[in-house]
């Protein structure tokens, strides 16, 4: 993510999870996986591709972390990885939780000030601000 | 979602809005205030645990700029800042917005309307980005933050398997 957004770490497998979702092949690949393992052979089947782009779009995917290769070297059959499309998932979560969080203070501010700036709000910063207006 | 009434709704109605909608229990004029007052904007707009505000200017007038600079306790900080395009005090505010370190594409309008009705006042803020690849880069702005909230909630739902 980026250095100064509100995240406190910078887990940079979330940009590779979103860059390999952004591409339309990668998706349906994706899709096509959620109902079971398959060889590249098999996945390149349905799109008007080489399994060499196909094997392209692996590597990205297998990169994310969003799909495992197995070991049989004839097949190296692909899996989908769910836990990263669940962290994917989260995004507007993490959005929600920052405004419902900005709100809440918001709320108790409010509160605060139509009681005349007397009361406490909870909240740790100054208390020099409660001037009530009008 | 739940309905209590000061559930915020978030919507994205088009590809490059976000709308997020909160009813507080509070006058309009005291909510307005506490959107364009520096020294109330300060005390509840600084987003998760760790962060505070440490400037906070406004010159609330069509043509009139703000900034605002946050600080986490880890040393980061972000900075953000824009121009006002509309103030009807205390119904309308439209503003530019633009954060100092462009982790999305161009600037974004912003748009709160605040409507007040059996004293409470119920708030839209329409967020207006210049690409739909803007907009969700901003929506995934709060996603580690999300995650670290969240990932409890993520390891049960893996444990079910309904991923």
């Amino acid at each position: 993510m980026k250095p100064n957004s509100y995240g406190q770490a910078a887990p940079d497998r979330l940009d590779a999870t979103f860059a390999a979702l952004a591409d339309p092949t990668r998706r349906a690949i994706l899709s096509r996986l959620a109902s079971g393992e398959a060889s590249v052979a098999e996945l390149a089947k349905p799109f008007a591709m080489s399994q060499p782009a196909i094997s392209k779009h692996l590597k990205v995917l297998e990169r994310a972390g969003l799909i495992s290769r197995g070991r049989d070297a004839q097949r190296r059959p692909c899996r989908l990885v769910a836990r990263p499309l669940a962290e994917a998932d989260g995004w507007l979560e993490g959005y929600r939780e920052i405004w419902e969080a900005n709100y809440r203070r918001l709320d108790a501010l409010l509160g605060d000030l139509q009681n005349g700036g007397a009361s406490q709000t909870g909240e740790k910063k100054r208390g020099s601000t409660q001037r009530k207006r009008r | 979602m739940k309905n209590t009434g000061t559930t915020l709704k978030i919507a994205t109605p088009t590809e490059r809005e976000i709308v997020m909608t909160r009813i507080f229990d509070a006058p309009r004029r005291l909510v307005f205030d506490a959107h364009t007052r520096p020294e109330l904007i300060k005390r509840w707009l600084f987003g998760p645990d760790g962060w505070s505000m440490t400037v906070c200017e406004v010159d609330l007038r069509v043509g009139g700029t703000y900034r605002y600079v946050w600080r986490h306790t880890n040393g980061n900080e972000m900075g953000m800042g824009g121009v006002f395009r509309e103030v009807v005090a205390p119904e309308r505010i439209v503003a530019t917005e633009k954060f100092d370190e462009a982790w999305y594409p161009g600037e974004a309008i912003d748009t709160t309307v605040f409507v007040e009705k059996d004293g409470k006042t119920t708030i839209t803020l329409t967020v207006l980005y210049e690409s739909k690849e803007a907009r969700d880069m901003a929506l995934a702005s709060g996603m580690e933050q999300g995650m670290a909230l969240g990932y409890d909630r993520l390891a049960a739902m893996l444990a079910r398997g309904d991923s």
